[in-house]
């Protein structure tokens, strides 16, 4: 049907809306395919999926691999791992990427466990490099590089499968960036018969009530953040970010730290166990800066650290380090906003 | 109806309080620095199946940790907290296994250990943060899996209903027993310790640790059966030597660098109005803000 080796993306979607991180990985998958001198493949299963690939096919897939069944959507475990394991013991991918979401790191290993093929968590880069085994002395030319933090964010890994395929990786939201490859690039579609890769069998899970919200929170994309962390204090106490990041017309974040006192909910944490944002000016309040939170935000172009710590180790990577008391100094910046700005 | 229910558990360094000491000057990790403590999640999911026991009574609880003999600490403080017992996989050829070769490890000891109804563990552990455990034995085992779980609603007739925690929203499903559930962090907090269990579970040792007992204890856990805290090596649980430990494991780790950012110059304000206008009137006129 087609040929091996290639480099498969597993694409989520929801509402008939491709996920960015799904993006995301298209872009980063185009790059290495390149560098392989592979195909790009994309892989939806799911349900109503006509006209999907013009979402995929900008972002430079060679081929877009389609499975519908009605029962394919929303996703369970044991169906959509069946197809992945059919599907690659026929195409034989060297490369699968995967979101690392509820559904990525749900199916990964699954699909991992079954073909084993190695699969690394998290990855925080991917690259294409040689590697010669200590042991064996075995060389490998083209191995996939998956670089991903260990051990809370203290050490960063570089992880390699030499003997097994495929090399398998899944990558959380926001830490690729998602660039079109050509608006009017098109591939090849290729309609697989459901029946072929799934039997009745796998649907054993049944979905029994689903409620799923657009998110509200949208800090990736958010110019300006207000992040807070254990320092800020108390759940009240986050209030006064939400005032100053209101004002300033941005979103609030906050650290792991703070999430796990209940301060902040889940889905504004930033960092390697969170989301990685980029934005105009990081505004980090009471944050010490653990290292898997500076690797979440180190990119932001202009950073404010307010701590009381002048020995915070936020402070080193800060553009502006202001000492003192984050509900002293966030009023401060609100009325000298409200005063300046017209 | 009675169940009988297996806890995953693992016993992590306390990677979420990494203090200064904590990285040799070297950029090598100081575990000795680092408490060992009972992965956060797996707590949560002990609590689940805490509840299952208390609303079927007669249901056993039987805690299954791999790691070092010490890892028997873990198990100790699950049977404080109402946990019947456990056991301890524990061997050299088990060490430096990736994610693979632990599922697998820990699928031959529940295989061995033969009768379940339901397999709980936690999403995740601190030290790796991978998540794929809990799925890889499943699939092992070739039963379902339930994952993000953040409350059992219901267990009866065969099938486990779960709400599920994902990103965006919740889900709730239902599946065929046996299978494996792991549990988020969201999920209801483990019960403390309880004083009477505390005083009857004391004593409890794996076979290593209790060599290093005094003979009084010693007496006292071959009086007592309870307090033995089993010990199973690769070869008892009937382990393929070439799927396990560094041997068994597909990934290989090519290099560990420690973490370092780049420092920036930075500007250092005090708290005092007249250096945050100016400092606001900066971040205006050059567009940041505003």
């Amino acid at each position: 049907m087609t040929d091996n080796n290639n480099l498969v993306v597993y694409c989520e979607f929801e509402d008939g809306r491709v996920a960015d991180v799904s993006l995301e990985l298209l872009t980063k998958g185009r790059e290495l395919a390149d560098k392989l001198g592979v195909k790009l493949e994309a892989l939806v299963i799911g349900d109503k999926l006509d006209g999907i690939e013009e979402q995929i096919f900008p972002y430079g897939a060679d081929v877009v691999y389609k499975v519908a069944d009605k029962r394919l959507y929303p996703y369970t475990s044991n169906p959509h791992a069946a197809v992945l394991i059919n599907l690659f013991r026929e195409i034989k991918p060297q490369v699968c990427l995967m979101g690392a979401t509820c559904i990525g790191r749900d199916l990964g290993p699954r699909v991992s466990s079954c073909l084993h093929s190695g699969l690394t968590a998290d990855c925080t880069q991917l690259e294409i490099g040689p590697h010669k085994d200590p042991k064996t002395g075995k060389e490998y030319e083209e191995l996939l590089y998956q670089i991903r933090p260990a051990f809370g964010g203290n050490i960063v890994a570089t992880i390699v499968n030499p003997e097994c395929r495929p090399q398998m990786a899944t990558v959380r939201e926001g830490v690729m960036k998602k660039e079109i490859f050509d608006a009017n690039h098109k591939g090849e579609v290729v309609n697989l018969d459901p029946a072929k890769y799934v039997s009745d069998e796998d649907f054993v899970v049944e979905i029994i009530d689903r409620h799923i919200e657009k998110s509200k929170v949208n800090i990736k994309n958010s110019p300006i953040i207000v992040a807070g962390g254990y320092g800020v204090g108390s759940r009240e106490n986050f209030n006064l970010l939400y005032e100053l990041a209101e004002t300033l017309g941005g979103e609030v974040g906050a650290s792991r730290a703070a999430v796990d006192a209940g301060f902040s909910e889940h889905e504004r944490q930033i960092g390697q166990t969170g989301v990685t944002v980029r934005p105009k000016l990081y505004i980090a309040c009471g944050i010490s800066g653990q290292i898997q939170h500076i690797a979440g935000m180190q990119d932001s172009s202009i950073i404010i650290s307010i701590n009381n710590d002048p020995e915070a180790p936020i402070n080193t990577i800060a553009d502006y380090v202001i000492t003192g008391n984050v509900e002293d100094v966030i009023p401060k910046l609100i009325k000298y906003y409200k005063k300046n700005s017209k | 109806m009675s169940l009988n229910i297996i806890v995953l558990a693992k016993q992590v360094p306390d990677t979420r309080n990494v203090g200064k000491d904590a990285m040799k000057a070297d950029g090598t990790i100081n575990r000795a620095a680092l408490p060992a403590i009972f992965n956060p999640e797996d707590l949560n999911a002990l609590e689940q199946a805490l509840r299952l026991k208390d609303a079927n009574p007669g249901s056993t609880v039987t805690l299954l940790t791999m790691g070092l003999p010490r890892a028997a600490e873990v198990i100790r403080e699950a049977m404080y907290r109402g946990a019947d017992g456990g056991i301890v996989l524990t061997d050299r050829t088990l060490g430096g296994a990736d994610t693979l070769a632990t599922s697998y490890s820990l699928a031959q000891a529940v295989k061995k250990f033969g009768n379940y109804d339901i397999i709980l563990g936690g999403r995740q552990a601190i030290d790796g943060d991978t998540a794929q455990v809990g799925p890889q034995i499943a699939e092992k085992l070739g039963i379902p899996q339930v994952t993000y779980a953040e409350e059992i609603i219901e267990l009866k007739d065969g099938t486990v209903t779960v709400k599920r925690r994902l990103e965006n929203g919740v889900e709730t499903v239902k599946a065929p027993l046996p299978c494996v559930v792991t549990v988020n962090g969201s999920a209801a907090e483990c019960r403390p310790r309880n004083a009477v269990r505390l005083q009857k579970y004391k004593h409890a040792a794996s076979v290593s640790e209790k060599a290093s007992k005094s003979p009084e204890v010693q007496a006292l856990i071959e009086k007592r059966p309870y307090l033995t805290i089993p010990e199973w090596s690769a070869a008892f649980v009937e382990a393929d030597p070439e799927q396990i430990g560094l041997t068994g494991s597909p990934t290989k780790v090519k290099a560990i660098e420690n973490v370092v950012f780049t420092a920036k110059e930075s500007r250092r304000l005090d708290n005092n109005d007249e250096q945050i206008e100016e400092l606001v009137k900066e971040l205006i006129a050059n567009h940041t803000i505003g």
